[in-house]
């Protein structure tokens, strides 16, 4: 029952968290509802039993991405409020109709067969980190180890690119 | 032996070919000796091959060379019989003369070479023509000898006059040559085959009369325009723009007597259809009159030669209107003869009073020239029809022919002698003018005679004019007796027997003797005024090219123009100009997009994927 | 009782709304949110269904979505920094010099 009420409440958080960050005006505003929403399904992970899927979610997205965010918005883009009148013909009608439609296809198609029959608290996955660390480490080595070499070249790029300024036509004498 | 049938083209041929490329470099005289050998040992061949066919050992033979279109079943082949092997003799025999003539005629000429090329390349398609045992290949000479008559005639084409004859001569030929394709074409539709023997064989039972007057019809109208009858002879006056020796050899005594000859050949075609015969003998005999009428008119001498060609070819036609197949050919023969030699002599005068061509300026001429006065004094006589000159022996049995034939083509006698009178006046002024009475050229101009290489082809050919009539007399040599193997299965006309006979052929000699006479009386002493009405009117042809030129080729020019600027201009250059531009406007429609803004392609993705989605969904039976 | 089904409706709606983010908003930032919103949704539905089928690689395909994001949010970040720093503004609209 209670897994039920809080479900419900925190879906709700989840939703409102999502709308702020697609109408709201400030930067600032709409990254703080991605971390609402974020901080929402790390509590449906921990509702799932997935808890170290959680901790990475909390720390990591929640923690290091929406701070990266939030330190580009400072420095770019804060400043200037968008105003709401679209230039693009067509695009408003478009995009509601694809975000519509694509609920609902999927929400039809998915309850003819939704994942049902077994609840979310099942015997045997109570230690979740062990089993995880079993699968990283075990079957799915290569790609973790892959993981490694992405973020090796993540950050090469990343450096390569704050170095790149466009040359000026100024300053070739 | 009789394979080598086809070294009588391939030889001139050969000459063509080597003087048109190389006739400037092999130069004065030798491109004329050459030409003239090579059509020379033709003769020798064909008299050779004729022999037998004289003798009755030889029978009629056909030489297949190769297959062309085998789709059709058409071969190139070549046929032998005694129909051919005359015309055969007639073109490469008179066509040795000529050459001898021409080589010294066109002397001092330019392009010397290059004229000889073109006489050997209508030599060649002339025995083409005469030699084919098809269809096909008959109009294959029949077409080469038109190019070849348009190349001569406007031989001297800086003179603008002989290249619009030229090139009236070829459109005109045209039309005649539309009536034998589509000729051909019917016939290869009702016999599935092009080869003489086959279609004659054939055609007595399989042929209906309807069908038989449509192809003889059409066929008909290719020997109008090729034969120069009415209505398409307005070319054959025009053509006398050539030199003297191509109005001779083509326009009088060979290329113009195809369609006889292929009349001749087709008789059997013709037999099956009275109704085209009748037209045939009419179109003839009017023919005859009407140019003769036209010719009395003329100031130009070879005008006036022009104009008695179309009508003496209209006395063959007539024969051969009323079935009198023979005799249409002997007149041929005869008509090759002396007008040959009448061309071949007014060229010697013209050439004699330096390039005057009007008769009114000439005149004396007899003392002269007189080698030249005394051939065409015979040639003269011959054409007349006065025994016993081969021309009396043939017209008088075309007329005799014409009277046995019916009761209508009685009336067509009338007229042929009403136009054989008429022929003997306009020769005896042709000759009172130009050889008769006192000098009348300008003066400074030398008249002189004629040199040997001029005259000795001039009484060779009055040799031959004067005695051709013993080929057909009733007496001796017949030539029908000859011709009869090519005739098989043809009824002809036969001339009437006993005491008719010898009564029209009184009458065709005095009607002679009066149209002598009758010249003599008007121009032998002072001669008379000709100006004004009809003399103007006869000098200009009656203004009938005025009236082709206003309805037929004008309609035709201004078809042409709304062809080329209305239809091509307007309607099929807007039509693809048109697809152009619809491409392009759809093609600026479809750019709109690209527009540059990436949300949009986003937009188009995220709406494509959802599309994508449902589809996979509902053909995998989602609902 | 909470099945999985019910998390991944919730995925879904969620993946909506990022996705109208994506193609609404102008602010080159918020649309790099929006994204990281659908794949956060993408997570939650791998979870869900690695809980409904009894298997952990629902939750390891969550952690290398995880870590593949935070290296593209990385890579991202720099590129939009480097494309708006000689501009005033993050709109990406202005970027449209490829049009036709």
């Amino acid at each position: 029952m209670i897994e039920v009420v809080v479900f419900l409440i925190f879906a709700g958080v989840a939703i409102a968290g999502a709308l702020v960050m697609v109408m709201g005006r400030n930067p600032v505003h709409s990254a703080v509802g991605l971390l609402t929403t974020m901080f929402s399904i790390a509590v449906f992970y921990v509702l799932q039993n997935a808890h170290f899927v959680a901790a990475v979610q909390v720390v990591i997205y929640a923690g290091a991405v929406m701070t990266l965010f939030l330190f580009v918005i400072m420095m770019i883009g804060v400043d200037k409020t968008e105003d709401t009148t679209e230039q693009i013909p067509w695009q408003r009608p478009i995009a509601i109709v694809v975000s519509v439609g694509l609920a609902a296809v999927i929400l039809i198609a998915g309850s003819r067969a939704w994942i049902t029959g077994r609840s979310i608290f099942v015997d045997g996955i109570n230690e979740t980190i062990e089993v995880v660390a079993d699968a990283l480490f075990g079957t799915w080595t290569l790609a973790f180890l892959s993981t490694v070499f992405l973020l090796t070249i993540a950050a090469v790029g990343t450096i390569a690119m704050a170095q790149y300024s466009p040359r000026r036509p100024e300053e070739e004498s | 032996m009789i394979d080598y049938l086809w070294v009588l083209i391939v030889l001139p041929v050969l000459g063509a070919a080597t003087l048109i490329v190389f006739g400037k470099r092999i130069g004065e005289p030798w491109s004329g000796w050459l030409a003239s050998a090579l059509v020379g040992t033709a003769f020798l061949i064909a008299a050779g091959l004729t022999v037998p066919l004289v003798t009755g050992d030889g029978h009629p033979e056909t030489v297949e060379l190769f297959s062309w279109i085998a789709v059709l079943g058409l071969d190139v082949s070549l046929l032998w019989d005694p129909l051919a092997a005359l015309m055969t003799l007639i073109v490469t025999g008179v066509g040795f003369l000529i050459h001898v003539y021409a080589v010294g005629y066109m002397h001092g000429d330019e392009r010397f070479g290059r004229f000889f090329g073109y006489m050997n390349l209508f030599i060649a398609s002339m025995l083409t023509l005469v030699l084919a045992s098809n269809f096909v290949v008959m109009f294959v000479g029949w077409e080469l000898v038109g190019l070849s008559s348009y190349l001569l005639i406007s031989f001297w084409f800086v003179r603008p006059a002989a290249a619009a004859a030229g090139k009236k001569a070829f459109i005109v030929n045209r039309i005649g040559d539309w009536g034998f394709l589509v000729a051909l074409l019917l016939i290869f539709a009702a016999f599935g085959t092009f080869e003489f023997a086959a279609v004659f064989a054939e055609a007595p039972t399989g042929l209906t009369t309807g069908m038989a007057t449509a192809i003889t019809l059409l066929l008909f109208l290719g020997a109008v325009g090729k034969s120069a009858q009415i209505p398409l002879y307005v070319w054959l006056p025009d053509a006398m723009e050539g030199p003297t020796p191509v109005s001779a050899l083509i326009h009088a005594a060979t290329m113009v007597t195809a369609g006889i000859y292929m009349i001749a050949r087709t008789a059997v075609l013709f037999e099956l259809a009275p109704a085209t015969l009748t037209v045939v003998a009419t179109v003839g005999a009017a023919t005859a009159l009407f140019a003769a009428t036209l010719a009395m008119g003329q100031r130009d001498i070879k005008r006036v030669l022009a104009y008695s060609t179309i009508s003496q070819l209209g006395y063959m036609v007539m024969a051969a209107g009323v079935t009198a197949f023979t005799a249409g050919m002997f007149h041929l023969m005869t008509h090759a003869f002396f007008k040959a030699l009448l061309f071949l002599g007014a060229g010697a005068v013209i050439h004699a009073v330096a390039g005057e061509q009007d008769m009114w300026r000439m005149g004396g001429l007899r003392k002269v020239m007189p080698i030249t006065f005394w051939t065409m004094v015979v040639a003269w006589l011959a054409i007349a029809g006065v025994v016993p000159l081969s021309g009396f022996w043939s017209k008088d049995e075309i007329l005799a022919a014409a009277f046995a034939h019916g009761t209508y083509f009685v009336f067509l006698w009338a007229i042929g002698v009403v136009a054989a009178l008429l022929t003997a006046f306009y020769m005896t002024r042709l000759m009172i003018l130009t050889f008769g009475g006192e000098e009348r050229w300008p003066d400074g101009v030398e008249a002189s005679g004629a040199p040997p290489i001029l005259t000795v082809p001039l009484v060779i050919l009055a040799v031959l004019s004067a005695t051709a009539g013993i080929f057909n007399t009733p007496f001796r040599l017949s030539l029908e007796h000859f011709l009869e193997p090519s005739f098989e299965g043809v009824t002809q006309q036969q001339p009437p027997e006993g005491a008719i006979v010898v009564a029209l052929a009184a009458v065709a000699l005095v009607v002679a003797l009066i149209g002598i006479f009758w010249g003599w009386a008007r121009y032998a002493r002072k001669l008379p005024v000709e100006e004004g009405g009809f003399w103007e009117a006869a000098v200009d042809g009656y203004r009938i090219d005025d009236r082709y030129g206003r309805l037929v080729v004008a309609p035709g020019r201004a078809m042409a123009t709304w062809a080329a600027e209305i239809l091509d201009g307007r309607i099929i250059d807007g039509f693809v100009n048109g697809v152009g531009a619809g491409v392009k406007s759809f093609g600026d429609s479809l750019s709109g997009t690209q527009s540059g803004w990436v949300r949009w392609y986003g937009a188009v993705m995220a709406a494509g994927a959802l599309g994508l989605l449902l589809w996979l969904l509902l053909s995998g039976g989602l609902f | 009782m909470v099945t999985p089904g019910w998390y991944m409706a919730l995925a879904a709606v969620l993946f909506s709304i990022g996705g109208a983010g994506v193609l609404v908003r102008r602010n080159a930032l918020v649309m790099f949110m929006s994204i990281e919103l659908m794949l956060n949704s993408v997570n939650l539905t791998f979870v869900a269904a690695g809980t409904g089928l009894g298997l952990i690689e629902g939750q390891t395909a969550a952690l290398f979505v995880i870590v593949v994001a935070a290296a593209e949010v990385t890579i991202g970040l720099a590129i939009l920094v480097a494309v708006f720093r000689g501009r005033a503004t993050a709109n990406v609209d202005e970027l449209s010099s490829l049009g036709g």
